[in-house]
């Protein structure tokens, strides 16, 4: 069995093939296989899955693509990782994949959906609008046609009828991947110095582009080995990470932040595969309707779903507890609304709660992070020095 | 020297119109009237009206004080209280404004919202904008409307019923609770028989710039056009006085051969026609309008005067279906359609109306407009070979309008504009 590091060198190597190579091997055994590319925040993989598809978290390329064309495409004032997703559709990287879907989530990537339709790429391009309506008759209704739309575009290409026995069976697998990835949290939570979060950034990032039945064994094998002490605790304080949903940070700037004296606890970067808490029921006789009502009663929360009746800054505030957590990091990309939006709802019930916070923007290609590694260590020293030391792992 | 602004009989009854809604609202309260707030695209005044109650738009709020000059200190005060300078500068003008006593236009304080009715056609900002309202007037219920986006540039039976079942459902039973009335269909049939007239003279109107001159600008000029649709008079008897006013006069203005009235005074020369796409600058309206007037540039079309609602392909409300017209007309909203609409409506309007060129005013501020709009301009040129021009502002920052930048690209827009048309004369 391969060692921690190798799992993590495999996984880092994984997420940031831009080429996605794995993928197209894996699509390249059988001819009904289709590559699905989404955008963040959140699509329902397991629709793709049923439908013999692999669904590819498009991410942008984050400091590993050099942005020569998309830069003509948008104003300076828009944040980076469109600009970064146009470079790779240009230069090709995408070549063999069969769709793309946009999830509704701002306006930026709702008119990418638009760029790419009028750029002709994919055999489909499916703007998901996921409903903001919550009942089940009305917005679960909607959504389910949604999805439908989806299944009835990769049937045209691969013809595969998609069973509820098939889409019983996705549900299964990535019920798993979920609990997984949160057992891994989890463990995390209590031993953080056991694996960085930059190790575990890659680890969830590579099951954005890889078969989730293979994503389930690394999982796996990842929870077996970090189960087993390894390195030592040091004097940091806990984070929780909030903002950074869509653009990804650089892992530069992930790893900054844990050097400069964090433990990150908790994040959002890769929320999509962690956006439904808990079990889709995997045994319903409709399969479809059990996917979209976990949708509209399990979502976690976020900046792109209003919060009418469950306001974010308390489940905020109830997942950093939970969590515990010592501090909130809020960082967030240049230019997104969605994120810069919210902050000030988050930072004042941060305040009404005397709970201490910093905030900074990035970019996806973000290089120098002396000024973030000053702030977040002033951070730290100071929760440091006016809480009572605790090490974390050998709690009373 | 500026001129006198010469007063039509239709900018009159506009005033008066602005100036008895905000009446209306500075007196809500001892009326009795509830007030909803909510946004320009997708606004469903006549639903509103049908419950007697008042409709405020924080977005009108929110240029008004962009022209009035008050923006950039509400703005400054919205980032001291946390708002990142990055976002959509209408957010942050109307949260200063707030702050600060929350006074419209006319010096009367707008009253609190007793209803937020979040129909959040083309823009997700707004979803974020109300997230911030819910909470700076906590317990103030709101009703959802969530307008699906025509992502297949058509507008499905699926998306029309998840409206109307919004509508019934969640929009409806909210108004009639707060508004104390019930909900009565005849009464916004007849709301939408009056829309429906204002949607006819609408396109008649932005339809006289085929004439050359042209005799209104459809930019600058045509944001006052909208202006009663866009602020509370969808569905009044008052909102066909005025179109039906106004389009007489314009009438009048073809017959003698008239070009647009403007702040400086009439464009004696039309040299340029112009389509725009993107909203307009509010903080520094008139010299920007100036710029234009100074070279004989008229504007035939814009994307913005859209953004209340696009008639232009056909789209008409329905009275005999009220609640499916509402729906379709949220749908139907500029920044809701796909870009390949927008592509496929821009370049009607410049052939139809003849425009000289194609000119992008790209806000900082606008995601909803501004994310794509350099592939929209690509498009057009290499469809129609039209010269095309970009410039850069913002809605109501005042920090992002650079009156020297945007001088010097009009000026070599309009020299290869000019040089073009020599060229094509030749
Ligand atoms: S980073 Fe923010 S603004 Fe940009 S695409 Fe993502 S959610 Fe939209
Ligand atoms: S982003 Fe644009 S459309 Fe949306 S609220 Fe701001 S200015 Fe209006």
């Amino acid at each position: 069995m391969d060692s921690l590091a190798e799992i993590i060198r495999k996984c880092e190597e994984l997420a940031f093939d831009l080429k996605f190579t794995r993928a197209k091997e894996w699509k390249s055994l059988d001819k009904t296989r289709v590559l699905v590319g989404h955008m963040p925040i959140y699509i329902p993989r397991e629709v793709v899955h049923a439908a013999n598809g692999l669904a590819i978290g498009i991410l942008g390329g984050g400091d590993k693509k050099l942005i020569i064309k998309g830069d003509a495409y948008y104003q300076s004032y828009i944040c980076h990782m469109p600009r970064s997703i146009l470079e790779l559709v240009m230069d090709g990287h995408f070549e063999g994949f069969d769709g793309f879907i946009f999830p509704s989530i701002c306006d930026v990537i709702r008119n990418l959906s638009g760029m790419f339709q009028l750029l002709g790429k994919g055999r489909f391009i499916k703007y998901l609008d996921l409903p903001q309506n919550f009942k089940r008759h009305i917005g679960g209704e909607f959504y389910k046609q949604e999805l439908q739309q989806i299944l009835e575009e990769i049937y045209k290409i691969n013809g595969v009828k998609v069973t509820p026995e098939r889409l019983r069976h996705s549900i299964l697998l990535f019920n798993k991947n979920r609990r997984l990835t949160e057992q891994i949290y989890n463990i995390r939570q209590e031993f953080p110095w056991r694996m960085t979060a930059a190790d575990l950034y890659h680890i969830v990032r590579a099951g954005y582009v890889i078969p989730v039945e293979e994503h389930n064994e690394i999982l796996e094998n990842v929870i077996r080995l970090i189960q087993e002490e390894r390195g030592d605790p040091l004097d940091k304080i806990r984070v929780m990470v909030i903002g950074a949903f869509c653009e990804q940070p650089p892992v530069g700037l992930i790893r900054t932040i844990e050097m400069a004296g964090c433990y990150i606890v908790e994040d959002d970067f890769l929320m999509g595969a962690r956006w439904i808490q808990g079990d889709i029921d995997p045994a319903g006789t409709d399969p479809l309707s059990d996917i979209c009502n976990a949708y509209l009663e399990k979502s976690t929360f976020s900046s792109s779903v209003y919060d009418v009746d469950n306001p974010k800054e308390d489940r905020m505030i109830k997942l950093m507890t939970d969590r515990k957590a010592d501090g909130i990091i809020f960082a967030a990309p240049s230019f997104c609304d969605p994120a810069l939006l919210d902050h000030p709802i988050l930072q004042k019930a941060c305040n009404d709660k005397n709970i201490r916070f910093i905030s900074f923007l990035y970019s996806e290609n973000t290089g120098q992070f002396k000024v973030i590694k000053e702030q977040v260590g002033t951070f730290s020293d100071s929760i440091k020095l006016w809480e009572e030391p605790v090490l974390f792992g050998n709690k009373e | 020297m500026t001129k006198d602004v010469v007063k039509e009989k239709s900018m009159i009854i506009q005033k008066e119109m602005i100036t008895r809604i905000f009446k209306d609202l500075s007196t809500a309260k001892e009326t009795g009237k509830k007030v909803v707030y909510t946004f320009v695209p997708g606004n469903i005044s006549e639903l509103i009206l049908s419950f007697d109650m008042l409709p405020v738009y924080p977005e009108i709020n929110a240029l008004q004080s962009g022209m009035r000059k008050k923006s950039g200190g509400f703005i400054l005060d919205a980032e001291k209280h946390g708002h990142s300078e990055d976002v959509c500068t209408y957010v942050k003008c109307d949260v200063g404004m707030m702050i600060n006593g929350n006074i419209g236009p006319t010096g009367e304080k707008i009253p609190d919202p007793d209803l937020l009715l979040l129909s959040y056609t083309g823009c997700f900002t707004f979803m974020k904008w109300f997230e911030t309202l819910e909470r700076l007037y906590p317990g103030v219920p709101v009703a959802l409307l969530h307008t699906p986006y025509q992502e297949g540039h058509k507008i499905t039976p699926e998306m029309t019923s998840y409206m109307v079942k919004q509508l019934k459902e969640e929009v409806i039973p909210k108004m009639e609770k707060v508004s104390g009335n019930k909900y009565s269909e005849e009464k916004l049939k007849m709301q939408l028989v009056n829309s429906s007239k204002v949607e006819d003279y609408i396109i008649k109107i932005f339809d006289t710039t085929k004439h050359r001159p042209s005799p209104i600008d459809a930019y600058f000029a045509g944001v006052y056009y909208i202006g009663p649709i866009n602020i509370g008079f969808r569905g009044t008897p008052g909102a066909v006085t005025y179109y039906e006013e106004l389009y007489k006069e314009i009438l009048l203005r073809i017959e003698k051969g008239l070009g647009p009235i403007t702040p400086e005074g009439v464009i004696e020369e039309e040299r340029f026609r112009l389509v725009v796409e993107g909203p307009p600058n509010w903080t520094h309206f008139r010299e920007f309008w100036k710029l234009f007037y100074d070279m004989g540039a008229v504007i035939v079309a814009s994307s913005y005067t859209k953004v209340g609602g696009v008639y232009d392909m056909g789209f008409r409300v329905n009275p005999d279906k009220p609640l499916e017209s509402l729906a379709k007309y949220c749908m139907n909203c500029y920044t809701n359609l796909s870009l390949q609409q927008r592509v496929e409506l821009l370049s009607k309007c410049i052939t139809e109306y003849h425009a000289d060129g194609f000119l992008v005013n790209s806000i900082k501020s606008c995601n909803s407009f501004s994310a794509g709009q350099l592939m929209i301009m690509q498009q057009l040129e290499k469809q129609l070979e039209i010269p095309v021009g970009f410039i850069e502002s913002d809605l109501v920052d005042p920090r992002y309008f650079s009156y020297s930048n945007i001088k010097n690209r009009l000026e070599s827009f309009f020299q290869m504009l000019e040089q073009r048309k020599y060229i094509l004369k030749k």
